[in-house]
């Protein structure tokens, strides 16, 4: 690109439009801007983007500053009920909770099977790595319903397990904190294989001599752990966070399917909650109000474990 | 410091491929030993077996008395600089070269006093505190070298440490390799393709072909007296002539015939050792430096070689000359003063005290 914006002579059939020459139009040379280019082609994301994010996000602000018939606007009241209801401190609570405890464990199993599957000869890899990847393929609707009637109060395949060894029966979805324990089980089934694909790109992708110069250093297989694999992973374990705590937060389908919320509100998130108020309640601005909750929190950390990200990549890549 | 011994060292891979067919070497202490030979030599297996980073199929490896055949890495007391490096990307150079020493628990006033003495000897006091993606190709083989000298280990392993070098760079850390060891006098055992780097640093040089050994020497014993026709051809840049040629016998005296009309006179003190192999088909071997102008007439033993000059290279402190005898091509090393042109003929002398003949067929020299 020429410093007046213009495209290179090189690069053009027409030298005219160096000056400005007579017979090439205004509208012309700016179609002719490399910028301008650029601009056009990606026009077509930029608008959908537009159509499905920015528009749909910024409607919901608006939507949340109005009154049950969205007849008039009430400024933040919605959100000042919804702070001051004890149920919505509770799912604030729950989510974090939820979100929280579901990551760390689908981190911590992902590592755990991806170490796994690394240390196994590239031949049976393969298979292994299909079937690890199982519960993140099937529609989670759909695998949420098997571990439903898993979780039957009559029915229980579980149950009948535990009954097996002597122990008696535990009302899974009927208690709050077992209902709880079953929706982070199924969450955690569905997600831990997304965390273990990512981390075993990432194992795979540490030099082999750093290992071999860390044995000879006198690194034992924990050391070589903790003072090579996982500081080399740790932009990846970030991202792979970032990204299961924006998906875990917004949940909607497992606890849907599970527990419909229960009992008495306690395993609702943000989403089936949003859900329950904007539509089965029929008041769409206060569940605008719930799921925009989601946003200051996802907001800090997506800050806090990008800025960490981007502090690494200078420092190492 | 210690002793490095190998015996009857096999490695073999899945499929029955031999890297290292079965190997003998005697590494001294303090001694500067160089594997050197083509890719696929088993050079970098060999060194690898002795780091402990592979396993043996069969033999003995020995450091300082001790057989480590079934002792980790870490527990061998060694130290090992990689082709590129391998330094921690996470790690500034100050926790890169102290890494070994923190995981063997040294105390931290041991550490700095450690870390500084082998900053002060590289040369990278200033760079302690930067990440290796910071340096230069220079830097980062010095800290690489900083992480082995810290250690104080039985024996230094280099695995091609100048190869992701530039050229200017590499004949610069070469001598700095050289002045560490002759600084810590460590038992060194390094590996290269370059025959100009195995040359130029060790005491003892072993060239391998093939997962075999085919001789250890002294650089300069090796240069002159080559025992095989691989050793021959790999030792010196540019590479020993090798013309297949006759031995012929008259009266007493030997001469070799290269074709082309041309036969040159094998020197009297070495009748008695090739008369066993007159008329045979042999190779003559002679280096290019060897082959000089015919005006140097003041030594003994000049055979007049006139020939037909194809190519001529001027290096500036000699010319290197390129023609045929018998369809192969010769090269030799004469005076920028001399005067030659290709194309034209040019009297030559092959300096005969310095000939070798190969056997053909068992590859060896005579």
């Amino acid at each position: 690109m020429a410093p007046d914006g213009t495209a290179r002579p090189a690069l053009s059939t027409r030298p005219a439009i160096k000056g400005r020459s007579p017979g090439v139009s205004s509208l012309e040379r700016l179609a002719r801007r490399r910028s301008s280019i650029a601009f056009l082609m990606t026009l077509p994301l930029i608008l959908v983007i537009a159509g499905l994010v920015a528009y749909p996000a910024a409607w919901a602000i608006y939507l949340s500053t109005l009154n049950r018939r969205m007849t008039a606007n009430i400024g933040f009241e919605n959100y000042l009920i919804l702070l001051d209801s004890e149920t919505f401190r509770m799912i604030i609570w729950q989510s974090c909770f939820f979100a929280l405890t579901a990551v760390f464990l689908k981190a911590l199993i992902g590592f755990w099977l991806a170490h796994m599957l690394h240390n196994i000869p590239t031949k049976g890899q393969r298979k292994w790595r299909g079937m690890l990847l199982i519960p993140w393929v099937i529609p989670p609707a759909l695998s949420t319903l098997g571990w439903w009637w898993m979780f039957d109060p009559s029915y229980s395949s579980i149950n009948w397990i535990i009954n097996v060894f002597g122990f008696p029966s535990i009302p899974w979805l009927g208690t709050p904190w077992w209902a709880r324990i079953a929706v982070i089980t199924v969450n955690v089934w569905y997600g831990a294989p997304f965390f273990m694909i990512m981390y075993l790109a990432a194992l795979k992708s540490v030099p082999e001599q750093l290992y071999e110069a860390a044995a000879i250093d006198g690194a034992t297989s924990w050391q070589r752990l903790r003072f090579i694999t996982l500081p080399m992973m740790q932009n990846i374990i970030s991202i792979t966070v970032l990204f299961s705590l924006i998906v875990t937060f917004a949940n909607y389908d497992i606890v849907r399917v599970l527990t419909n919320g229960g009992p008495r509100d306690t395993t609702h998130l943000f989403a089936t909650y949003a859900f329950q108020v904007g539509i089965l309640s029929a008041n769409l601005p206060r569940g605008a109000a719930v799921s925009l909750f989601m946003l200051p929190i996802l907001a800090v950390a997506a800050y806090f474990i990008l800025r960490g990200v981007t502090r690494r990549t200078k420092e190492i890549a | 410091m210690a002793q490095v011994s190998l015996r009857r060292i096999v490695k073999e891979y899945e499929g029955q491929v031999q890297a290292v067919k079965g190997i003998d070497l005697d590494i001294e202490d303090e001694e500067f030993v160089v594997l050197v030979g083509p890719s696929g030599c088993g050079k970098s297996t060999t060194l690898r077996m002795i780091a402990g980073l592979e396993e043996i199929t069969s033999g003995e490896i020995a450091i300082g008395g001790e057989v480590v055949n079934d002792i980790p890495p870490r527990d061998r007391d060694i130290a090992m600089v990689f082709q590129n490096y391998a330094l921690y990307p996470h790690m500034s150079v100050y926790d890169n070269i102290s890494f070994g020493l923190k995981l063997r628990k040294f105390s931290r006033e041991e550490i700095k006093r450690r870390v500084d003495n082998a900053a002060r000897i590289l040369g990278i006091g200033e760079l302690l505190e930067r990440k290796p993606k910071a340096l230069s190709g220079g830097q980062r083989q010095r800290v690489a070298m900083g992480r082995a000298i810290v250690r104080d280990p039985k024996v230094f392993l280099f695995d091609e440490p100048l190869s992701n070098l530039d050229a200017k760079l590499r004949v610069q850390m070469r001598t700095e390799i050289k002045q560490v060891h002759q600084t810590v006098r460590t038992t060194t055992v390094y590996v290269t393709h370059d025959q100009v780097e195995a040359m130029t640093l060790a005491d003892r040089v072993v060239v391998m072909n093939h997962g075999i050994i085919e001789q250890v020497g002294p650089p300069n014993e090796l240069y002159r007296n080559p025992a095989t026709i691989f050793v021959a051809g790999f030792i010196g840049s540019p590479a020993m002539n090798m013309i297949p040629a006759t031995l012929t016998q008259a009266a007493g005296a030997l001469s070799v015939q290269l074709g082309d009309g041309l036969s040159v006179p094998v020197p009297e003190e070495r009748t008695a050792r090739y008369a066993p192999h007159a008329n045979k088909d042999l190779l003559f071997g002679i280096r290019p430096e060897h082959l000089t102008e015919a005006t140097r007439i003041d030594k003994q033993n000049l055979a007049p070689l006139t020939v037909k000059l194809d190519v001529i290279e001027p290096m500036g402190m000699e010319t290197l000359v390129h023609f045929h005898i018998n369809g192969t091509s010769v090269c030799g090393r004469v005076d920028p003063a001399a005067g030659a042109v290709a194309g034209t003929m040019m009297p030559l002398a092959a300096h005969m005290e310095h000939m070798h003949l190969i056997d053909k067929t068992s590859g060896k020299v005579l």
